[in-house]
């Protein structure tokens, strides 16, 4: 675990040089396109300690570049083929320099597959001085018993969420508080390394350097959940075009996230087999007549196929939208109770609130919140990201929530386990040793 | 799928080929990838947009002028449109006007003047030719302008002369200040002017011109003021008498003697120097003869 810190360590100094500049680009590396952000920082309002502010402190970057792809070569949120995914990232990074008219080094990447699975972590220590210090806390962020995830998964996220000194919890920081025992609990989320380093190498061969990387669910939260909802529990759904991600936010922190590996794209490929098109023209049906409940008008609007296989009587087939409906609706129920599953597993109901908020792309489904509020449960609303400066018209609508939450997480990360301090212990001896070398030489 | 008939091998290919260009790929490659994000640099901007032509500029024109022939080109050329501006008729200076100076001040100007006319108002250095007016000690101030038509205006402030100065050069006229004006050959000339003789007698003018307004009734009979060791002032009289002005203060010791003299009558006696260097102290000498006469009148002896 702590290799990884190290390279997670690396990447907040990279993100922190990248503030300085005033320059960073974030990615969001989907199944269906690849939406790339250029982000102008100038520090021009002060942060308020509350993190509030007008446009909910969001004030001091500004998007300058905006594009979006198709995205190409990633299946289920995951890089499939290395060589399509890196031109596309370079399609849309080389879009959004030319609208900058800069050119950004530093990126911030999101994606949505690879498996990601959370874990609850709870460590506690024994205060020596009656009074937490920052070492306190670095120690029992140490001494969370980390579980055996297996090899070849990383830590991606690593929040803590929760302190507790003797008997009293909920601290958010519990520095300077007196007591004799201080206890944390954690959040972990990790995803397979494999597809990590996927990505992170395609970025790598675009000339671009990893400021941060992020899990899409947890970003597409982080723009489209209110405040209140963030704070009281709720669940965002961000149904994206290869995969479906679930998380969970209590007390303004991640306290779970999956992932469901369906997404519209099945639908697509549903009405695509279903009608026998092409996938274009399944997209196309599915976006401009798509929809999820059929009503008695929906059986005599006929939808016109087309196609250009040269075969007239196939290329002038219609079909009725009742028919388009029937071969979505399975689908959509599907995932959606693929999710629902996913929240009971997380004990979701468990939370005083419960809010679900369906956001991305697929959750513009006419119909989707009835649906929803059918499986889901009577808490559901659609979702759309939280509005920045600067940011186009064009990606406004939810399926840009996680390109978004992206921007408000490269401007405002939370702090996670290697934001903190390093125990004192944990330096290795030989450093100190060569530190005391130094001295003695130099001296 | 492919057209029935074409069955060879390379037209299948093609066929596939033309299908797959209409799904061109919009990635930029990356070379033009890396080449928009080099193009996007601030500084290798600035460098192409200005850098680069000006290395390009600053090269060509050094190679051109490395040869010394089309330097020199360059020059006389230039050379040749400056003479022919400056030398057009408007600013050509065809006359010299002196005005406010004397016959022999004004021979002097024209002799000294190193100008050639005609000559272009472009070659004519003003301010030297101002210093130069200004070294003729009769001169006070000159001031030259070119005025319209092509005349250089020079108009003169001579200096007034106040004082004659004999030394063992001769006699010269001084003005106020004590600055030489001209030599006079022959005092008669200027028999107006009062005479001052000694050495450093010519840096006490100011003092000299109040003693002698100060004489008073004496004042006809001044025949000049004798500066003494550079120190103190002698008023000399005719019939050879003198007065001894103290160094300090001289104005009211003159002022004494003429009272005494409209009072008593004193200078009108036979009486040879009228010492005041001692202020609280007055003394008068009286001549030879006179000073017999009054020893054997009073001592009742005949002189040894």
């Amino acid at each position: 675990m702590t290799d990884l810190c190290q390279t997670q360590r690396a990447m907040r100094n990279i993100r922190r040089a990248a503030l300085q500049r005033g320059l960073v680009a974030v990615l969001d590396v989907g199944t269906s396109k690849i939406a790339c952000l250029v982000l102008k920082f100038d520090p021009g309002e002060a942060v308020r300690e509350d993190g509030l502010g007008s446009l909910a402190g969001q004030t001091q970057f500004r998007v300058i570049g905006a594009a979006t792809t198709r995205s190409r070569g990633v299946r289920f949120g995951e890089v499939d083929a290395m060589q399509e995914t890196e031109r596309a990232i370079r399609t849309a990074v080389q879009a959004a320099q030319k609208m900058a008219q800069v050119r950004v080094d530093h990126v911030i990447a999101c994606f949505s597959g690879a498996h990601p699975r959370s874990y609850g972590l709870a460590g506690e220590v024994q205060l020596t001085d009656g009074q937490v210090s920052e070492q306190d806390v670095a120690r029992v962020l140490a001494a969370c018993d980390v579980p055996d995830f297996g090899a070849g998964r990383d830590v991606l996220h690593a929040h803590p969420v929760n302190f507790a000194i003797d008997h009293r919890s909920g601290f958010g920081d519990p520095r300077g508080h007196v007591g004799s025992k201080l206890a944390a609990d954690m959040h972990l989320l990790t995803t397979d390394s494999v597809a990590v380093q996927n990505l992170l190498y395609c970025i790598k061969r675009c000339d671009l350097e990893i400021a941060g990387i992020a899990s899409s669910a947890y970003v597409a939260g982080l723009a489209s959940l209110v405040e209140d909802e963030q704070e009281l529990g709720a669940a965002c759904i961000d149904m994206g075009g290869g995969s479906t991600g679930v998380s969970i936010f209590f007390k303004k922190h991640m306290i779970f996230a999956d992932s469901v590996r369906l997404g519209g794209d099945h639908v697509t490929g549903d009405i695509s087999k279903g009608l026998r098109v092409s996938a274009t023209a399944a997209e196309r049906i599915k976006t401009m007549n798509g929809g999820i409940h059929a009503t008695g008008m929906d059986d005599r609007e006929m939808i016109e196929i087309g196609g250009d296989s040269g075969d007239w009587e196939k290329d002038r087939r219609k079909v009725s939208r009742t028919e388009l409906i029937g071969i979505m609706r399975p689908r959509v129920e599907e995932i959606l109770e693929e999710a629902r599953g996913v929240l009971d597993a997380a004990g979701f109901d468990q939370l005083p609130s419960q809010q679900i908020v369906l956001t991305g792309g697929a959750s513009q489904i006419p119909g989707l919140d009835m649906l929803a509020a059918r499986i889901l449960g009577q808490n559901v609303r659609l979702g759309r990201p939280l509005r920045v400066q600067g940011l186009p018209q064009a990606a406004t609508g939810p399926s840009f929530s996680s390109t978004v939450g992206l921007c408000l997480f490269a401007a405002h990360p939370q702090d996670e386990w290697w934001d903190f301090e390093i125990p004192a212990e944990r330096y290795p001896a030989r450093s100190l040793r060569r530190a005391m070398k130094w001295f003695k030489d130099n001296w | 799928m492919w057209p029935l008939g074409r069955t060879d091998r390379a037209a299948r290919a093609r066929y596939r080929d033309e299908g797959r260009l209409d799904k061109r790929d919009p990635a930029p490659s990356r070379l033009s990838y890396k080449i928009e994000r080099l193009w996007l640099t601030p500084i290798f901007r600035l460098g192409i947009r200005v850098g680069v032509p000006f290395a390009l500029v600053f090269s060509v024109s050094a190679l051109w002028l490395a040869d010394a022939g089309r330097r020199d080109a360059i020059r006389l050329a230039y050379e040749r449109v400056l003479t022919s501006i400056q030398e057009r008729p408007e600013f050509m200076v065809t006359m010299m006007a002196v005005d406010g100076a004397s016959e022999p001040v004004d021979r002097a100007i024209r002799s000294m003047l190193p100008v050639e006319l005609p000559v272009s108002s472009f070659q004519l250095d003003l301010e030297a030719m101002r210093a130069t007016i200004e070294q003729i000690d009769a001169v006070a101030s000159a001031e030259l302008h070119v005025r319209k038509g092509g005349v250089l205006q020079i108009t003169v402030a001579e200096r007034q002369p106040e004082i004659l100065w004999r030394s063992a050069d001769g006699l010269e006229m001084l003005d106020r200040t004590g600055q030489r004006v001209a030599t006079l050959l022959d005092r008669a000339a200027r028999p107006e002017l009062p005479v001052i003789a000694g050495d450093g007698a010519d840096a006490r003018v100011d003092e000299a011109l109040k003693l002698i307004a100060a004489s008073g009734p004496l004042g006809p009979r001044v025949r000049g003021l004798i500066r003494i060791g550079e120190r103190r002032w002698d008023v000399v009289l005719d019939r050879d008498q003198r007065i001894l002005l103290p160094e300090y203060d001289p104005v009211s010791a003159l002022q004494r003697v003429a009272a005494l003299d409209s009072a008593q009558d004193m200078m009108a006696r036979d009486i040879t120097i009228v010492d005041m260097r001692n202020p609280a102290r007055p003394t008068v000498r009286l001549a030879a003869a006179t000073s017999e006469l009054l020893t054997s009148q009073i001592t009742g002896a005949s002189a040894p």
